[in-house]
Order: C-alpha cells, then sequence, then structure tokens
C-alpha cells in the first residue's frame, strides 16, 4: 500500500493526471536567481467555468506542502480537496459563478517543474540541480499559466499561508491583472523565527542518509526519516497550544501507565509520527527543500528598497486580509504590518482579524467568521465588477 | 459600537458636511451604516477602522473596505492629508486617549468630522443631580460599569479643547432628541443644554 502511494506520487511528479501546460525553449522561466527554467510545465486544475468576458477568474494559490487538488480527490491519497469546504458549487467560492484555477507551484511534486521533474538535458531527476526557486519565481509560472487560458485579468487571487505570500507578490507584481486580492494567515516576509523551523526541517532531510547530496531518486532510496521528522516538526508550528491541549493533554496513548521507554507514549506524539508517515507517502523531499527556501527569501518590503508601502503604491486592486487569533507562525502583527502598509498606499483594504484557537492551520479548516467574511468580501466585489452566477 | 444604531440621527448630518466624491475615512465604522449612506449618497472613495471582529464582518460583507482595528493605536499608519475627511461619530468617547485620537484626525484629513454624545444634556444634568446616579439615557444606554464610553464630554469641553490643540471650527450642529438642528443663533450654553448630540467639522 505504502510502496504503491510513493510510486503513484512518483508517477504524478512527470505525468500527473491534472492539466498540464508546457512552456518549450521559445518561452523560458526568468528565475530570481539569475537562471532561466527552460523547458518547463506546470499542472492545474480548474473548476467552473470561464464567462464570455473572461472576468470571472479566480487563481488560488496553495500552501507549501499543498498542491492543485483544491476541490477534488487527490490522486494520491484519496482524499478530498484540501479546500473543498471553501471552493464548490454554492460555497464562499462559488463555481457556479467563478472560474477557478489552482496550479502546483514549480518546485512542487505534484507535476509542475521541480527537483523531482526528469531533467531533459540528463533524462534524470533534477534534485539539486534546479535552480532555486523563489515566491516570485512561482507567481511568474503562474502568469504564464494565465495568459496561456487566455485572461487578461484576475478577479482574484487568493491563498493562505505560503498561498498567501503568492497573493501578495501577484497583487505587487501584477496590479493591472488582479481584481482583489485575499491573502490570508500570512506576512509580506518570513521572519527570522520562521526561517529558523525551516532549517531544522531542512537538516533532518539531509542528515537522512538515504538522501544522498539530494540524488536519492537516482538511487531509487527515498530519505523519509528525515522527511518526516522536517513535517514533525513543522506540524507542530500549525497547531497551538490550547488546540493541542484539548486534542491530546497529556493523555497516554493505547496504555493505563507511564512505561519509562522512547515508544510513542503520549498521544501526542503518537499523532506527530502518523502526521510524518502520511506525508513522506505522498510528498518529494527535496522539493521539501526548495519550497521551504522559497518562503525563507520571501521579503516583499526589500524589494522594493525596503518600503512595503512601495510595493503597493497606486494599486488599484481590492484587498481583503484574514489573520487568526492563535497563528503564532504568521500572527496578526504580521498581516498588521501589510494592512498598514496598504493604508499608507492608499489602497482599498478591508482586514479581518479571526478569534480562534486552532492555530495557523485554522485557515484550511472549517471557520465560519473566516468563510463568511471572504464570502461577502467577494460577493460584494463581484457585485461591483457586475459578475453574475 | 459605542451607540446604539437605532438612534444615529447624526448620520445624515454628518452626509451633508461631505463634499461628492472625497476621500473619507471613517473612524469607529460600526456595521458600516455611514460608509454606506456615504458611498451610496455621496459616491465617496470610503473606508473604515472598526475595532469589533462583527462589526468588520458585517462592513466587508457590505463591500465597503473596512479594516479591523483600534483608533487609539493604528491611527499613527495612515499617512499625513491622506484624506479629504476623517469621520469620527459616537467613538470619540469611547477612545483612550481623545486628545490624540484628535490630533491624528486632524493629521490624516484635511477636514475631521466629529459626532459625540453631549454629557452636558439636561438629562444627564438632572440624573446626576437628581437621582445621584450616573445617566443612562436612550443616546447613552449603558451602565457605568458596563460601557464601553470612558471618556465622557460636554460641547462646551469639546470646544476648549479644540482651542487647545489649535483646530479651527469650521462648522458645529447640536442635534436635539428627534435629531433635529438646534437653531444656529443660540449661544453656546443653550446647546450645551438641549443638545442630546453634536457634529463638529474641524480644519487645522
Amino acid at each position: 500500500m505504502t510502496r504503491s502511494r510513493v510510486a503513484k506520487a512518483r508517477d504524478e511528479a512527470n505525468e500527473p493526471s491534472s492539466q498540464v501546460v508546457r512552456f518549450g525553449p521559445d518561452k523560458p522561466l526568468k528565475l530570481a536567481a539569475g537562471l532561466t527554467l527552460s523547458p518547463f510545465q506546470t499542472a492545474y486544475q480548474t473548476y467552473g467555468s470561464l464567462n464570455d468576458d473572461r472576468s470571472n477568474a479566480i487563481l488560488i494559490c496553495h500552501a507549501l506542502t499543498g498542491d492543485q487538488h483544491v476541490a477534488n480527490t487527490h490522486p494520491v491519497t484519496g482524499k478530498p480537496g484540501w479546500w473543498e469546504a471553501l471552493v464548490g458549487p454554492g460555497r464562499v467560492i462559488d463555481t457556479d459563478r467563478f472560474f477557478v484555477i489552482c496550479a502546483n507551484v514549480i518546485g512542487s511534486c505534484l507535476g509542475s517543474t521541480g527537483p523531482a521533474s526528469l531533467n531533459p538535458e540528463t533524462g534524470e531527476p533534477y534534485g539539486l540541480n534546479l535552480p532555486v526557486i523563489t515566491i516570485k519565481d512561482m507567481v511568474r509560472a503562474q502568469a504564464m499559466l494565465v495568459d496561456h487560458l487566455g485572461i487578461e485579468r484576475l478577479f482574484s487571487v487568493i491563498g493562505g499561508s505560503m498561498g498567501g505570500m503568492q497573493v501578495l507578490e501577484w497583487a505587487a507584481s501584477f496590479p493591472d491583472r488582479v481584481l482583489t486580492a485575499v491573502p490570508v494567515a500570512t506576512g509580506a516576509r518570513h521572519t527570522a523565527q520562521n526561517i529558523a523551523f525551516h532549517e531544522v526541517g531542512r537538516q533532518a532531510v539531509m542528515a537522512d542518509p538515504d538522501w544522498h547530496g539530494g540524488a536519492y531518486l537516482k538511487s531509487g532510496k527515498h530519505p523519509g526519516k528525515g522527511l518526516a521528522v522536517a513535517r514533525m516538526a513543522a506540524h507542530i508550528t500549525y497547531l497551538s497550544e490550547p488546540a493541542l491541549h484539548r486534542k491530546f493533554g497529556r493523555n497516554l496513548q493505547d496504555r493505563e501507565q507511564l512505561t519509562f521507554g522512547f515508544d510513542a507514549e503520549f498521544q501526542i506524539e503518537s499523532y506527530l509520527r502518523h502526521q510524518g508517515i502520511t506525508f513522506v507517502d505522498r510528498f518529494d523531499a527535496n522539493s521539501y527543500l526548495y519550497l521551504t527556501r522559497a518562503m525563507d527569501y520571501f521579503d516583499l518590503a526589500a524589494e522594493h528598497d525596503g518600503h512595503l508601502t512601495r510595493a503597493f503604491t497606486g494599486t488599484k486592486t481590492r484587498f481583503c486580509v484574514v489573520s487568526f487569533t492563535s497563528d503564532w507562525l504568521f500572527p496578526t502583527e504580521e498581516s498588521r504590518m501589510v494592512v498598514h502598509a496598504l493604508n499608507a498606499a492608499g489602497a482599498s483594504v478591508s482586514f479581518v482579524e479571526i478569534e480562534t484557537d486552532r492555530g495557523h492551520d485554522a485557515f484550511l479548516l472549517d471557520e465560519p467568521e473566516f468563510h463568511a467574511a471572504v464570502g461577502g468580501f467577494l460577493k460584494s466585489a463581484a457585485r461591483n465588477a457586475g459578475i453574475s452566477s | 459600537m459605542s451607540v446604539n444604531n437605532a438612534q444615529r440621527v447624526d448620520l445624515q448630518v454628518i452626509a451633508d458636511l461631505i463634499r461628492p466624491g472625497a476621500k473619507v475615512l471613517d473612524v469607529g465604522s460600526g456595521d458600516g451604516a455611514l460608509l454606506e449612506l456615504l458611498e451610496g449618497q455621496k459616491k465617496v472613495d470610503g473606508r473604515g477602522l472598526e475595532i469589533s471582529q462583527r462589526g468588520v464582518n458585517e462592513c466587508v460583507a457590505r463591500g465597503l473596505s473596512v479594516v479591523q482595528g483600534d483608533a487609539d493605536r493604528d491611527l499613527v499608519f495612515y499617512p499625513d492629508r491622506g484624506f479629504d475627511y476623517v469621520v469620527l461619530s459616537q467613538t470619540l468617547q469611547a477612545t483612550h486617549n481623545p486628545r490624540t485620537v484628535l490630533d491624528e484626525l486632524l493629521r490624516i484629513g484635511d477636514r475631521a468630522i466629529v459626532s459625540f454624545p453631549n454629557f452636558g444634556h439636561w438629562r444627564v444634568r438632572f440624573s446626576l443631580l437628581f437621582k445621584g446616579r450616573m445617566p443612562v439615557t436612550k443616546d447613552l444606554p449603558y451602565s457605568w460599569y458596563d460601557t464601553p464610553n470612558i471618556h465622557f464630554c460636554t460641547i462646551r469641553d469639546f470646544v476648549a479643547l479644540c482651542e487647545e490643540i489649535g483646530a479651527t471650527v469650521e462648522s458645529a450642529a447640536a442635534l436635539d432628541a428627534n435629531g433635529q438642528k438646534i437653531g444656529l443663533s443660540m449661544p453656546w450654553w443653550f446647546w450645551n443644554f438641549f443638545g442630546q448630540q453634536a457634529v463638529f467639522l474641524l480644519k487645522r
């Protein structure tokens, strides 16, 4: 079972079950690292249909370990889409009204060019030979996809966490192509603390003897242990102490008393191990390195001489910024920095801080206030833009 | 939201002070009633600042650009002269530092419009004088222990504060219980006694 999942995941990296757009040598992707990626491909899913004046497209940007399967069964795990509660007919992001696009980011491993893809020059997986990717590079690749679909301007770009970074980058890079932007549980930069956590994860991957300097796919190995540890550490940052306490407390796992050993004695340990193990089946270890790096490099103010306001000067895009009270990975203060910059830039901005104790993960969960805010924002913006269902 | 919305007789008076098409920041925008009125009637480019999540959610759902935040803390982030008008309606009395807030309004906006319940109204005075208790009226529906309002003032107090911070009163109106303006020719003491609410247009 597990073996076949790993095999399936590897198939998805090169020949995804999603739609794919391939860009040949005539359309290289210019990377922030100064190199170009060519040829390259982007795998994507769409839902709903594009209206006649092509004004109802919404681009959804996924988070670090997310993918394009936002509202359909995942081809590897068989689980429902990661934002299925939000995206669908009659839902907050109403596919009866909007044409929803979700693309796998480059650097990832579900069909867009990433370290698990075959390097056409060598016929072997890129591994660490793939240039380092940034959030801006991901957004440029998405823009090429949007061009390919014949869409001039997106009604909205929406996403949480790393997806939220892409939303901000979209608004800063292509202000005329984004009517509304909804950055959720995110910030305009990755903080030192966030970088620190990512470094722990990367070191765990690279310390795994099966990692083989990044060339594990060639040798048929998989640094699953290191990647699982990376995932376990990261997973803690997605939760909050109150939520962990409510769910697990100090409860013991399948036992009445302490055994004074290093088995998964507590339920929380068992839970984290499970999170780690299920993750390594579906995700490529090198992609984890590349994507965490992309987040670490993100600093929108730095791109604009240290002034975040300049990233948005003169923008016509309408923003709806959302944060969650118990999110300590991207605390509300990070969102406020964005909001203040937008205010100073004279942008049209709404901002809601959702009261919840579920931590960073809240953006993926059923949070009625969050859904109501985004739904209300999109509805009124659609009304203004003359988009009917 | 610090005052009953049913009692918001000051909204139209405020709207009448605003030039069509102006850029307006509504501080303490509540459920967005004023911003909606202004966008509908005056086609303003409106923004709001509101402290409660419920209020912000209602505003956002109404299509208004409202930011969740605190007037005492967040006004510093708005640029100088970023707006034609900054409105503070029925919120001054709920701020921790009314003087600082008023200073900020005059920095951010070309004009500031401030409305507040008049603590000098005769009902308020009589309640304290004869009942010996903190007043609970239609405009001030809270008991002293659970009120969000922490800095009440009278019309005369407010005029004194304006002088102190160098704000010019361009126009002012006192409203009676029905939201009717009290005659312009009346002296301050008369407004202060009979006005339930006051609306000031300020500039520096």
